[in-house]
């Protein structure tokens, strides 16, 4: 029998609602398959950067550096003649700000970037996919092909690091991934290849890490409560921050050890255990559904008799 | 000029010690050199000025054919005005300038000899400098020297040189006589002689080290030196004014002149918004400054840069427009931490507080007049139809 127009659309029609359907399922399955398991844990190869507030100068190298290693327009919106963004924004995914408390002693500086989290927010926060975190070295990075412009990561981010191209007709998300063009070709990332003084510096991070305790090893009581800031917070992070200022002052929000993704997704996994809140959900908006439904009727009827028509509805 | 004796005679060496010319201010002129031309020079990659000395000494000496033509004598003149080391003597020794109109003794058709001498004794082997523009309207008659136009002359000599150096933005490019409307077609040298090796050197006028570094590259290692794609050496033209320029630090703290003679011009502040177009001029004039006089340079006398090396700046540019920063860096000040953009001032929560409650009361009051309606009208509906039935 030749198949007649009626029952191309019709196939048509089945195959996309199957198609969505299919598309939901598997989104969510990979979903489960990356966050059913426990917390993500340091990479044996993780490389991150160590950031020392006490040696960095303000000059802001690594800012310049960082946009020409990533090709990114310079800022000029405040002037129109210095590169002078006054936040990580679309064309700035590294940036020098100043702490400088009323009292005017005991400044610093610091350099704000992606912290690489050893469990990021940002992947477990996004839909489809576009934010990833490297099997190898543990480096976040973004994939324009999959984004679908949602900006959850943006919000889900603790260190508010991913920024939306507001300016853009197919915006982008831009954040630092660590100059991983760079680290391919075996170089470091471009902010601490230009560092006077060593400020920030680029390694693995259990390097890094003893690097940092090192030096706070040898001057004690130099550092804000000889501390590491990322060594757990929020579950770790790859980029590293040692401070003589309080971190809070840095502008580091408070964050217990547990990361973000283990802390919610722990919420909904208990919501989801044996369906258990869908059901019930379910169950309870069929028995409200079925509870107005009869007074629905009763309504009807009554109607009908007052008016003598069929009732609309 | 004729030389007497062997090869080894008409050496530089040679020459600067018949001239009484001392070894040290050789010496000084090389070290010099290596100061000025830092980078793209390959003569200058030699270790040390005695290891230049050494090569530049044992050196035949140039022979160096200059030819004027729409031209101020301002490339030359800023050449004489060198002083230390005495670099207009040096010059004269150390290359052997068979030809140049201003400098020359002879006159009328005695010059005219001299050059068709010099021409034909270094066929081939000489380096022709040119200074100044060249007219091309009508058949180029408005220059001529010795009754041909400046074109023929240019066509002629440069043929039989072996390279050519283009000395001003005039022999460059045209300079100022070919600023709009160009009366004269006045053009540069590379745009009639195309089978040449030719380097320009921008400037109004260039820095005369750029001369000399070039003159002595090709004298000792038989090349021209490395060029951008203007024809311009890398060594003296490959950083902008602005990256170096003794003024940046007001620049990058935003500190600038805002009129001649005001406070800020007085301060030594930056002259970007008084036209100045060392944002996109790429020479050494920031750090070569001239007649070893320091701060003798545009900026330094708080004049801004017209940008007289770059072809599509200088003479088309009007003075005192600025011009666009094309790499821009950051400036001297800081975002605060704490002055996050985006962030909800309690101004601005408590209006949309008070919108929200405003729509929310409106949408209320609406329905429940709705309702009102609807009631009244059923009412008058059931009437109606009660009536309508009845008839």
């Amino acid at each position: 029998m030749p198949m007649t127009r009626r029952d191309l659309l019709t196939k048509i029609a089945a195959g996309s609602v199957s198609a969505v359907a299919a598309g939901c399922v598997t989104g969510t399955a990979l979903t489960s398959v990356a966050y059913a398991e426990e917390p993500l844990k340091v990479l044996p190869h993780a490389v991150g950067m160590l950031y020392d507030a006490t040696r960095c100068v303000g000059c802001k190298s690594c800012v310049a550096a960082c946009a020409e290693a990533n090709n990114l327009q310079p800022d000029t919106r405040l002037d129109g003649l210095h590169q002078a963004p006054t936040d990580l924004n679309a064309f700035t995914k590294n940036i020098i700000k100043l702490y400088k408390p009323a009292s005017g002693d005991g400044f610093s500086y610091v350099k704000q970037q992606c912290m690489h989290c050893v469990d990021p927010a940002c992947v477990a926060g996004c839909s489809f996919h576009a934010l990833t975190k490297d099997k190898d070295n543990g480096v976040v990075s973004w994939h324009s092909s999959l984004c679908s412009g949602c900006r959850y990561c943006q919000i889900v981010c603790p260190y508010h690091v991913p920024r939306f191209e507001w300016e853009g007709r197919n915006p982008l998300i831009v954040k630092c991934e660590m100059c991983k063009e760079r680290l391919a070709v075996g170089k470091e990332p471009a902010c601490t290849t230009v560092c006077p003084t060593r400020a920030v510096i680029f390694g693995h991070r259990d390097d890094l890490l003893a690097e940092a305790k090192k030096r706070i090893k040898k001057t004690p009581g130099k550092y804000f409560e000889d501390r590491v800031f990322g060594e757990f917070e929020g579950g770790g992070t790859q980029v590293l921050y040692l401070s003589h200022v309080p971190f809070e002052n840095l502008g580091f929000p408070h964050l217990g050890t547990e990361s973000i993704p283990d802390k919610f997704l722990k919420w909904q996994k208990l919501a989801y255990s044996y369906m258990a809140v869908p059901v019930v959900l379910y169950v309870t908006m069929v028995g409200v559904m079925r509870k107005n439904w009869a007074s629905h009727q009763e309504h009807m009827e009554e109607e009908q008799k007052k008016t003598g028509l069929r009732a609309q509805l | 000029m004729a030389h007497d004796g062997t090869e080894k005679d008409q050496t530089i060496a040679a020459h600067l010690e018949r001239c009484g010319v001392s070894r040290r201010s050789f010496l000084q002129l090389c070290s010099a050199l290596m100061v000025t031309a830092p980078v793209g020079l390959a003569l200058t990659e030699k270790a040390s000025a005695l290891e230049i000395a050494q090569a530049i000494g044992r050196t035949k000496r140039p022979s160096v054919i200059w030819l004027h033509f729409q031209d101020c004598t301002g490339c030359s003149e800023t050449l004489l005005r060198t002083s230390k080391p005495d670099v207009a003597d040096l010059i004269l020794n150390v290359i052997s300038l068979d030809y140049h109109e201003t400098l020359m003794v002879a006159s009328g058709h005695q010059a005219e000899a001299a050059l068709n001498q010099a021409v034909k004794e270094n066929a081939g082997k000489f380096v022709l400098v040119v200074e100044g523009s060249i007219p091309t309207k009508e058949q180029g008659i408005y220059m001529k020297l010795a009754g041909k136009p400046a074109l023929d002359v240019l066509k002629d000599v440069g043929s039989k040189a072996a390279a050519i150096i283009a000395m001003g933005s005039c022999a460059s490019w045209g300079g100022v006589p070919s600023a709009d409307p160009n009366p004269t077609g006045a053009v540069g040298v590379d745009s009639i002689i195309k089978d040449k090796a030719i380097i320009n050197l921008p400037g109004c006028p260039p820095n005369p080290y750029n001369l000399l570094g070039v003159v002595l590259e090709f004298a000792a290692m038989g090349k021209l030196p490395a060029c951008d794609e203007l024809k311009r050496p890398k060594f003296a033209y490959d950083r902008l004014i602005h990256d170096h320029c003794p003024r940046r630090a007001h620049f990058d703290a935003g500190r600038f002149v805002h009129d001649f003679g005001d406070e800020a011009h007085r301060e030594g502040y930056c002259l970007y918004k008084m036209g100045c177009k060392g944002p996109a001029t790429h020479a050494g004039c920031s750090t070569r400054h001239f007649n070893e006089t320091p701060d003798v340079w545009p900026i330094g006398i708080g004049a801004p840069c017209v940008g007289c090396t770059e072809k599509s700046v200088a003479f088309r540019v009007p003075i005192f427009q600025t011009v666009d920063i094309h790499n821009a860096t950051p400036p001297e000040g800081y975002p605060l931490v704490n002055s996050q953009t985006g962030s909800l001032g309690a101004g601005a929560a408590a209006l949309a507080g008070l919108i929200t409650g405003a729509v929310g009361g409106a949408a209320w009051t609406t329905s429940q007049k709705f309702a009102k309606h609807d009631e009244a009208e059923i009412t008058e509906e059931d009437t109606d139809v009660v009536g309508k039935g009845g008839k």
